[in-house]
């Protein structure tokens, strides 16, 4: 199990950050991710790994209006 | 007959002068002219105002020098259609730059037909840096003329004319093309000419907006932007203005004759690559503009459909934003001033329209962006694209505000749905959800004042009162379903999932416009601001950093919808840093005084108390005035409850401590509702208390002696509010 944004979420082997996204239905462009506080470029998002019992911060910037 | 097909000539034989008032042309100096033009279209005055020391040192431009010119025009029992009320087009010390994307906004002010206090509006087009270089930081109109008059501002020969002009269209579309038609003394000089102007529907409706124009020299047409709300256009009809026009044609890079010019170019050239580089990756506002959040809307359970039941539809994918830019012609130079870059005004050519008195005819339409997309599509159940795009068009040139019409005809329809309305009151209009060409309709019968047309356009709080008083309808359900706030009617996001937006929507000064903060990911998904005193912190800082723009005359989206490629790694991404910086430095670099980021929302929060003292003295402004319609905050209706249970039976049972099993959905909907209404009333009182309010939302004397706004007329508004 993981935490996204504070609550829990299921954690399965190889797990990505993009897996998590995608999971959560985090279509929205402007996106800050953070692993246990440690910045995850948006160019890695496909090939960074997400461990198991990790904090996951998916902070979505504004936009529009 | 011109070029254009117009009979220009045949027109200009009806004129007859009014008044003509001819000034001094001045160069502006480091973004000021330090002058204001006054216009009374009733008795034929004209004059130019000095701005003084104090007006400019507090109230900085913009909507600060829009909001003081008109609180001295009114008192406090002006309504709406009383000649004294004005229509203030104000511009601000940045505006008119070319040098730095976003830069051109006007900020038009007046005491609004449907909240009764000031609205303010923040448009693009080129009226408002014209008038700037003409030679005036404000345009305040005042009176009401008793035949349909134009005034001309010739910004190249220093000329104000009033004269009446009998024989103009009235409907946007064509009298801008009129205005370029009768102004413009070559080809060249059609780009030189910007017409404000409404259309037959603010003649009927109290929703009526007003059309800046924009001349593109590409597409040869002339092209609209929108103050759309709270009714000004229904003020400038009311008032027989058919149309404000100005004529400029001196621009350059160094019109407001900056303090540091290269340094400014510096700073915008930064913008143009970020946005270059990097718009494509990001939000698309290059190719689509903010439709492109429909889709993503949708997404997150955001995008309102049936009068703000729902946050999605599997009927959405209809309305994304590839469909629309399908429609809409690329690779053009999209900006509405020049030198952005972010060029998100986008434009559908040769546009066939359907219905109506333009059927059969091939128009440009601007649009549609992403409320409109949301307000006059899926919050009515309408998901064809055409239909969007036609009532777009509609609502445009008949003056009318897509956002308010599409609330409003939303409202009209959940009423059809639950019996208040039938086809005998509607005149045979069967009002039901995603009926396209009965919204149509409904339009046309708003432009042409017929029937139920000038019922719906009375907009949601009139439209309660009237449903409650002659059909019996029950007026705490019209209250729970009719989405308005202060009398303006909301824009386009479901705001039930977070606290902290439907704070932000109806403590809105104006009424429910996102304008002020929009919050929803940092609160609903981000789960940043988990508190009371976190919320009321963002619904501090985001409404006075938002204001700023106003006061500049600059555009809200080069700030947050590009972002610099390492925003990620700051330490308030949400605040884009990079950018903050860049607009002190411009500000240094037109006006030559120094900005830090304190100064900025001290600039704003002067303006914004002022405001609020304002709401107060026109009768509004008090806490129970910032109370939101249930719909915004909650499941109101068993349905809505039970297409999310599990959410909701969820939040029940972590949130509440009540355990839902057993409970019937009437009865869970009351208790989440007790619940919700008792968190919000909390969160009044932490934003008041943030913000330097008393508990009934009333600003203190040390507030505002601490802000140096504490004039004796506006200490009189609120010291027997505070004993």
């Amino acid at each position: 199990m993981i935490t996204v944004n504070g609550s829990p979420h299921p954690w399965r082997e190889g797990m990505t950050v993009r897996d998590v996204l995608e999971e959560r239905r985090f279509t929205f462009p402007l996106l800050v991710v953070r692993i246990d506080g440690r910045l995850v470029p948006r160019g890695d998002y496909a090939e960074a790994q997400v461990p198991d019992g990790s904090d996951v911060d998916v902070m979505h910037l504004m936009s529009g209006g | 007959m011109t070029e254009s097909g117009f009979d220009i000539a045949g027109l200009e034989a009806g004129h007859r002068p009014v008044s003509e008032f001819r000034y001094e042309k001045r160069p502006v100096v480091r973004g000021y002219n330090d002058r204001t033009l006054y216009v009374n279209v009733g008795d034929g005055r004209i004059a130019e105002k000095p701005v003084s020391a104090d007006m400019r040192a507090k109230f900085t431009g913009g909507k600060g020098y829009g909001l003081r010119l008109l609180w001295d025009a009114v008192n406090p029992s002006t309504k709406w259609d009383d000649p004294e009320n004005e229509i203030n087009i104000a511009m601000g010390p940045v505006c008119g730059n070319t040098n730095y994307p976003g830069s051109g906004k006007s900020l038009v002010v007046s005491i609004s037909p449907t909240t009764g206090i000031p609205i303010d509006c923040n448009v693009g087009g080129y009226f408002g840096p014209f008038l700037k270089f003409a030679g005036f930081d404000a345009l305040e109109v005042q009176g009401k003329a008793d035949r349909d008059v134009i005034v001309f501002i010739d910004g190249d020969d220093g000329v104000v004319s009033i004269f009446e002009a009998p024989g103009e269209a009235v409907d946007s579309h064509v009298l801008a093309e009129q205005m370029v038609a009768m102004f413009a003394r070559d080809e060249k000089d059609r780009q030189h000419i910007s017409s404000v102007s409404a259309g037959t529907g603010a003649e009927h409706a109290l929703i009526g907006c007003l059309n800046f124009s924009f001349y593109d020299k590409r597409r040869k047409v002339a092209r609209l932007k929108q103050a759309g709300r709270g009714g000004i256009g229904t003020v400038f009809r009311d008032k027989k203005i058919k149309a404000l026009v100005v004529r400029y044609s001196g621009l350059d890079v160094s019109s407001n004759n900056p303090a540091d010019l290269a340094g400014l170019q510096e700073t915008g050239l930064k913008l143009h690559r970020e946005i270059v580089t990097l718009d494509d990756q990001q939000c698309r506002m290059r190719e689509i503009g903010t439709a492109h959040l429909t889709e993503i809307m949708d997404e997150y359970d955001l995008l309102p459909t049936r009068n703000y039941k729902f946050g999605s539809s599997p009927d959405s994918p209809g309305l994304n934003s590839h469909a629309f830019s399908a429609m809409v012609t690329h690779g053009l130079p999209d900006g509405c001033w020049y030198g952005c870059t972010m060029a998100c005004a986008k434009a559908a050519d040769g546009f066939e329209l359907a219905t109506g008195p333009y059927r059969g005819h091939k128009v440009t339409v601007d649009g549609p962006e992403y409320e409109t997309v949301a307000g006059c599509g899926s919050n009515i159940g309408v998901y064809d694209p055409r239909v969007v795009m036609e009532l777009n068009f509609y609502c445009d040139t008949y003056g009318l505000d897509t956002i308010s019409f599409g609330t409003s005809t939303a409202f009209v329809m959940e009423c059809w749905e639950k019996g208040v309305l039938d086809s005998t009151r509607t005149g045979g209009l069967e009002m039901t959800w995603g009926n396209g060409p009965a919204a149509l309709e409904l339009l046309h019968r708003i432009g042409r004042g017929e029937g139920f047309g000038l019922v719906a356009g009375l907009g949601v709080r009139g439209m309660k009162k009237y449903f409650a008083e002659h059909y019996g309808a029950d007026p705490k359900l019209l209250q729970d379903i009719g989405c308005e706030c202060k009398g303006l009617e909301y824009s386009q996001y479901v705001s039930k999932e977070s606290l902290a937006q439907q704070g932000g929507y109806s403590m809105a000064l104006k009424g429910p416009q996102h304008d002020e903060a929009w919050l929803i990911f940092m609160d609903m998904v981000n789960n940043r601001i988990p508190t009371f005193e976190d919320k009321a912190e963002a619904l501090y800082y985001f409404p006075m950093f938002r204001t700023w723009f106003g006061l500049q005359g600059l555009c809200k989206l080069p700030w947050n919808d590009i972002e610099p490629a390492d925003n990620s790694s700051t330490d308030e991404p949400a605040k884009v840093p990079e950018h903050v910086e860049n607009y002190l430095a411009i500000y240094k670099a037109v006006t030559g005084n120094d900005l830090d980021r304190d100064g900025l929302i001290r600039q704003s929060a002067r303006v914004y108390n002022f405001q609020k003292v304002f709401c107060i003295r026109m009768g509004k402004g008090r806490r129970i005035d910032d109370w939101p319609p249930y719909r915004m905050m909650g499941p109101v209706t068993v349905e809505e409850y039970e297409s999310r249970a599990d959410r909701y039976d969820k939040q029940l049972k972590e949130q509440v401590g009540i355990d839902p099993s057993g409970m019937g959905t009437p009865e869970k909907v009351a208790a989440l509702r007790a619940y919700r209404e008792d968190r919000y009333e909390k969160l009044l009182d932490a934003v008041y208390k943030r913000k330097g309010w008393n508990r009934e939302g009333v600003p203190t004397v040390e507030t505002l002696h601490d802000l140096g706004i504490d004039y004796p007329e506006v200490l009189e508004v609120v010291k027997p509010l505070l004993v």
